[in-house]
């Protein structure tokens, strides 16, 4: 009976240091491992797409899509890793400014570039017309 | 931050130099002015993302206000020089084009 008693009492015992277990820690470290791995991954793969595509404008489709995605991403790992709440507003702040800056900016060279008359390599595909008026 | 995200921060930060270093090639040997143009704002952003992934490495937050600032001034620059190499003048309205002449591709 006291065997069972002290059974009982050690399984008690480790359930209750079961539920001392750091979840948010673990749930961070994993989200920070996978989201700035991720990241990098999409950086690096925007990079060698800029290196290595034959034409402008498909080095700019690979660099406008990839830097935006992989930039949020690793601030969403450097997210995870904040012990205050102003850091993540400051953070939240730079991935707000990088998210709504870098489609634009993409945009803006592409136009540029389009008007001042450099030819995509075209293959079966034309483009179609700019308007004289356009700005 | 305990060591193991330590140097797991520091990986990352080695990462993103590599890139950025990679990035070069394109800016030195673009053939055309947007290429480059287009490198200089790749640079800007992953310059930002180094910014933010250092100051967690050496432990002092702070630096996110630099890089913030810098996000914003990468974006302002960019623009500018599209600007300047479209009009070959920094103060052309943005709406009038058509009495201006227009820079060539090079």
């Amino acid at each position: 009976m006291s065997l069972i008693l002290a059974a009982a009492a050690d399984v008690s015992s480790a359930a209750e240091s079961a539920r001392d277990i750091d979840w948010w820690g673990i749930i961070s470290v994993i989200g920070t491992i996978v989201s700035m791995v991720t990241g990098l991954f999409f950086i690096i793969a925007g990079t060698v797409g800029v290196l290595r595509l034959p034409d402008f404008y498909t080095r700019l489709h690979a660099a406008g899509m990839t830097d935006t995605l992989g930039a949020e991403l690793i601030l969403l790992a450097l997210i995870f890793q904040c012990d205050n709440l102003q850091m993540v507003l400051k953070l939240l702040l730079v991935a707000f400014f990088l998210l709504v800056t870098s489609p634009t900016a993409t945009h803006a060279v592409a136009h540029a570039a389009y008007r001042a008359g450099l030819k995509p390599l075209l293959g079966e595909y034309r483009a179609p017309e700019l308007e004289e008026d356009g700005s | 931050m305990s060591s193991f995200m330590g140097y797991f921060m520091l990986g990352s930060a080695l990462f993103i130099i590599l890139s950025m270093a990679l990035m070069l090639g394109r800016l030195l040997g673009g053939p055309t002015l947007y290429d480059r143009l287009l490198a200089v704002n790749s640079f800007g952003t992953k310059t930002v993302l180094f910014l933010c992934v250092f100051c967690f490495i050496i432990g002092r937050p702070d630096g996110v206000d630099i890089a913030l600032l810098y996000a914003l001034m990468n974006f302002i620059a960019t623009i500018a020089v599209l600007k300047f190499f479209n009009y070959r003048a920094l103060d052309v309205g943005l709406t009038q084009s058509d009495e201006v002449e227009r820079g060539d591709a090079r």
